[in-house]
């Protein structure tokens, strides 16, 4: 059996870590791809603007890049806030701005950009008469979207969603850099301190090949069930 | 010039010539360790993607392994594992390979162009798998062996479908090499660090960075571009 020295717990907590960064950033990821894909499909310029901005800028920057900015960038903001509270009205407000919101934040804010292509693709694969007849029916906005766009656009969007999903998981092992005690960090931890990378980072790359699988199951299942009542051709 | 960036260059204490040829040694550094592992990668992803179509699973078996462990595993472990694991290789210490593989460039270097040739071999696989058969059986029809075949016909026809799906992955490629600045390599990203830790100014020294990032990437999307535009120049409408 594979012997980790005593830190057979600390992965194991670090696969969690892992595990509630990779959900966390991925909730943040598709609310901002929902709401920039509504932005860049809702007709008004400025909104349209805005969000191609987002797009645009995030995609051309290294993730890695992004997460030492919003780190640091972060705590220096904070700090400068809270003199200014601190100067002005007396008010004790500090927090330290701790790795693991980095993560997410940082995360969150790159996977939403994908998320947005790949909702507005799919939103745009909804067949308008759909939404003519929610007109017709007296829907509102809000009521056509809910009841008719999502779960019809769901079907194109799974696929991409699938497809982030597997490069969200994979970037999350970034966030080691910066100091989060997850399952890379201790592995590498542990790999320095026993002089075996080989023993350490191969059982923590099964771990990740193991995810990757499981959640593409999940979303094989999802993709079915979100495929019911289309008939596909062979 | 406007004045507000007069201004704002004589005040400034941070971009001054020294940290600028900083910035400058971290792009050749970056631009370096990114073009030698795409154009490795590349020169060892053809033949794997040819060889992976073979239908014979002791062939194209090994070639689906190894683009299935570099491509579902973080790239930051990739990179841990040879930079950590080839000095603990029995030996390598008195060989003639320690002067190359104790310079953590190399190692950084090994660890991309495996992971980008993975990627790599999927892509040039895909685009090899979908070439019309109308073309295969013209070439056969044409009496050509499947050398001549590959070269003349599957091969140039399969790079024109896989010239985009490519230029996300240099794209990728090159956002992905910041990571080389973890094992101290002085990159664009090591660079901006380095300038951090001195001036304790996170936004002068990262957003700096990751303009450089930016115009390099648009630098990439327009030459792609080009490049597809000449490349499928033969689809284009007659009168255009």
């Amino acid at each position: 059996m594979l012997d980790l020295k005593g830190y057979g717990p600390a992965l194991a907590e670090g696969a969690v870590v892992t595990i509630e960064l990779a959900f966390l950033s991925l909730a943040l990821a598709v609310t901002l791809g929902l709401l920039g894909a509504s932005a860049k499909l809702s007709g008004n310029r400025v909104l349209t603007g805005i969000a191609t901005a987002y797009t645009t800028l995030i995609r051309g920057v290294p993730d890695l890049v992004m997460m030492l900015l919003f780190y640091y960038g972060g705590q220096v903001a904070v700090n400068a806030l809270s003199d200014y509270l601190w100067e002005t009205r007396e008010i004790d407000f500090f927090f330290q701005f701790d790795p693991f919101i980095s993560g997410v934040v940082t995360i969150g804010l790159i996977f939403g950009a994908y998320m947005t292509e790949t909702f507005r693709g799919a939103f745009l694969a909804v067949n308008v008469g759909q939404i003519e007849a929610a007109k017709a029916y007296g829907f509102t906005r809000w009521h056509t979207f809910r009841r008719v766009m999502i779960p019809q656009m769901m079907r194109h969007a799974l696929p991409g969603i699938g497809n982030n999903w597997q490069v969200l998981l994979k970037t999350t092992a970034l966030v080691s850099i910066i100091g989060l005690t997850d399952m890379v960090r201790v592995a590498e931890e542990a790999a320095k301190a026993e002089r075996m990378p080989f023993h350490f980072f191969i059982p923590v790359a099964a771990v990740y090949l193991a995810l990757t699988a499981i959640t593409e199951l999940f979303i094989r299942w999802l993709d079915k069930r979100a495929n019911v009542g289309v008939v596909q051709g062979n | 010039m406007p004045d507000f960036i007069a201004d704002w260059l004589s005040s400034n204490e941070i971009f001054t010539a020294m940290t600028l040829m900083e910035y400058w040694d971290g792009l050749v550094t970056t631009v370096h360790l990114v073009f030698l592992s795409l154009v490795i990668g590349l020169i060892v992803a053809v033949p794997l993607a040819i060889l992976r179509t073979v239908k014979n699973p002791f062939v194209s078996g090994p070639i689906w392994l190894y683009t299935y462990l570099f491509r579902g595993t973080p790239l930051l472990i990739q990179l841990y594992i040879i930079y950590y694991g080839v000095a603990q290789i029995p030996g390598i210490q008195e060989t003639f390979w320690w002067e190359i593989f104790k310079e953590p460039l190399y190692p950084a270097l090994l660890a991309f162009t495996l992971n980008t040739a993975a990627y790599t071999t999927e892509i040039i696989r895909g685009a090899i798998m979908s070439t019309p058969n109308g073309e295969i059986e013209a070439a056969k029809a044409y009496g050509m062996n499947w050398f001549l075949r590959m070269r003349r016909i599957i091969l140039p026809s399969a790079a024109r479908r896989a010239v985009q799906a490519y230029s996300n992955e240099v794209i990728f490629m090159l956002h992905a090499s910041a990571i080389a600045s973890i094992v101290t390599i002085v990159d664009l990203t090591g660079a901006a660090r380095n300038i951090y830790s001195r001036f304790y100014a996170p936004f002068d020294a990262f957003i700096f960075v990751a303009l450089i990032y930016l115009v390099l990437t648009f630098i990439l999307v327009f030459v792609f571009r080009k490049l597809e535009n000449h490349l499928l120049r033969h689809q284009r409408p007659a009168n255009s």
